[in-house]
């Protein structure tokens, strides 16, 4: 199991969950278990299967893009995190 | 190559700027040399919002020489819960007329530039040319691609902060040896996808926090000290009090800093980001012109006439249940469906009877009408102006926020 980190903005898609437990020995696998369990999700990061373009997955503070993408390997305990676009600053 | 260049040649402190400054010349890493950088810099300020206050009052009191801002606003009670700028008999007062008047309370010594006018891609180059370091504080995806863009095109650093409920960003893009934000989103998420603070509500204090850290950077790259946000990105949640960084990477196939860039000129970015940048802004949604569907308007006037003459008409809410909370036409018998859950529920309403649709000002409300047509439904309205609007102009005894 690893975890990934919800930001602010997906709180509501996820029961208001700040972190979810999640398996799978890829990112894309893990990915593929959070929207299991968060069906709401879905279209949140995807798009027609395809991770959205603004949507940033890290794994352990390092963007997947310059790893192996969604076919990066995850470990027990790794830390993934979903870096939002967020433009507020009034 | 992590700071700038400031010279600090011929630049002299007098008496009265060594007194008020002691703590800094005491201080080792900034001292004489530093505090003389401070006084010979400029920094832009873009927004004088949450992020623009505390950056404003910070980096003239820290002495600073010169301070650009740029906003067009006009203080409002709603942005006293946090743009600390401004005081409460301020409201209706032009920002930049408080701004520069508190700035010059602080610090006397600090030359305060005011461009009270929309950031544009006619503009920005012109303002942004005498300044040093860029800062963004602004609250829309159009203007935080356009500050990004005419940064790395005038080869300026831009400290990046960027706020919404709990969290905050930090960064410092536009550096040589560093990314733009472009490099860490290279496209805007869709319109209506993520809500602005306006709609989504932010945290008090967050700008005050994420705002300092954005002075504390602006002042290190200026002074030489430590290590400053290029390469990195700090993610920080209130609500768990988190600091998580995040490495970056300058993307070698950025269309705007990258091998072979092929953005060279500033663009129409609410064309780019399929939204408007102000609210002053004539830009008209594309969405809605692509869905094709109509959306009916029933002005304010015409829903109290409808209602006084004792028509039944049925009024669907489609704000969230806290927004309920604070105003309501339940006396009207409005019933409530937010705007995530209307396709859901869609049971419920009949798609046959003459509903109005009604949210905070009138914009959640047609996005759900034009989710709505294509299931049959055929007698809705958009109520023009939404409930912001009915306690404005019809019931004054319910609250605006």
């Amino acid at each position: 199991m690893s975890t990934i980190r919800i930001p602010t903005p997906l709180r509501q898609y996820t029961d208001g969950n700040a972190s979810v437990a999640i398996a799978g020995e890829t990112v894309g696998a893990a990915l593929q278990d959070l929207t299991t369990q968060f069906p709401a999700l879905e279209g949140q990061l995807f798009d027609e299967g395809k991770l959205r373009s603004f949507v940033n997955i890290y794994l352990n503070q390092e963007d997947i893009r310059y790893l192996n993408g969604e076919e990066t390997a995850v470990s027990a305990g790794d830390a993934l995190m979903i870096v939002p676009s967020i433009a507020g600053g009034k | 190559m992590s700071f700038i260049n400031i010279s600090a040649d011929g630049v002299e402190l007098s008496t009265e700027e060594v007194k008020r400054y002691s703590r800094h010349l005491i201080l080792p890493d900034v001292g004489v040399e530093g505090q003389k950088k401070l006084k010979a810099s400029s920094v832009l300020l873009i927004g004088a919002g949450g992020l623009g206050s505390p950056l404003a009052m910070y980096l003239a009191a820290a002495g600073v020489g010169r301070i650009g801002i740029v906003d067009y606003d006009t203080v409002d009670f709603t942005n006293l819960q946090r743009q600390v700028l401004y005081s409460t008999e301020d409201v209706g007062k032009t920002k930049l007329e408080v701004a520069a008047a508190r700035i010059k309370g602080i610090n006397p010594f600090a030359q305060v530039d005011t461009y009270n006018e929309p950031l544009t891609s006619y503009n920005a180059k012109k303002i942004f040319a005498p300044y040093d370091i860029i800062i963004d504080g602004t609250d829309n995806f159009p203007t935080r691609y356009l500050v990004n863009d005419a940064s790395v095109m005038l080869g300026k650093p831009n400290v990046y902060g960027s706020i919404f409920r709990f969290e905050g960003q930090l960064s410092v893009f536009g550096m040589p040896d560093g990314p733009c934000y472009r490099c860490l989103y290279p496209e805007p998420p869709p319109p209506g996808l993520v809500p602005s603070c306006a709609e989504g509500g932010v945290l008090g204090v967050l700008p005050g926090i994420v705002g300092t850290m954005q002075a504390a950077e602006a002042i290190k790259l200026i002074t030489g000290v430590g290590t400053p946000m290029t390469n990195r990105l700090l993610l920080f949640d209130a609500s768990e009090m988190e600091f998580n960084e995040m490495r970056l990477r300058k993307n070698p196939n950025c269309v705007l800093c990258g091998d072979n860039p092929t953005v060279t000129e500033l663009i129409d970015y609410e064309v780019f980001c399929g939204m408007p940048a102000h609210d002053h802004s004539t830009y008209n949604n594309g969405v809605v012109e692509e869905s094709d569907i109509e959306v009916r308007q029933m002005s304010l006037q015409t829903l109290k006439s409808r209602l006084d003459a004792g028509e039944d008409l049925l009024i669907l809410d489609v704000r969230e249940p806290h927004e309920w909370e604070i105003s309501n036409l339940s006396n009207h018998g409005s019933f409530l469906i937010p705007k995530g859950k209307v396709l859901e529920r869609i049971a419920e309403l009949d798609p046959n009877v003459e509903m109005v649709v009604q949210c905070r000002t009138g914009g959640r409300s047609a996005d759900v009408i034009r989710q709505l047509v294509p299931h049959g439904f055929n007698n809705l309205w958009n109520l023009d102006g939404g409930i912001n609007g009915w306690a404005t102009e019809i019931d004054t005894s319910i609250p605006t926020y």
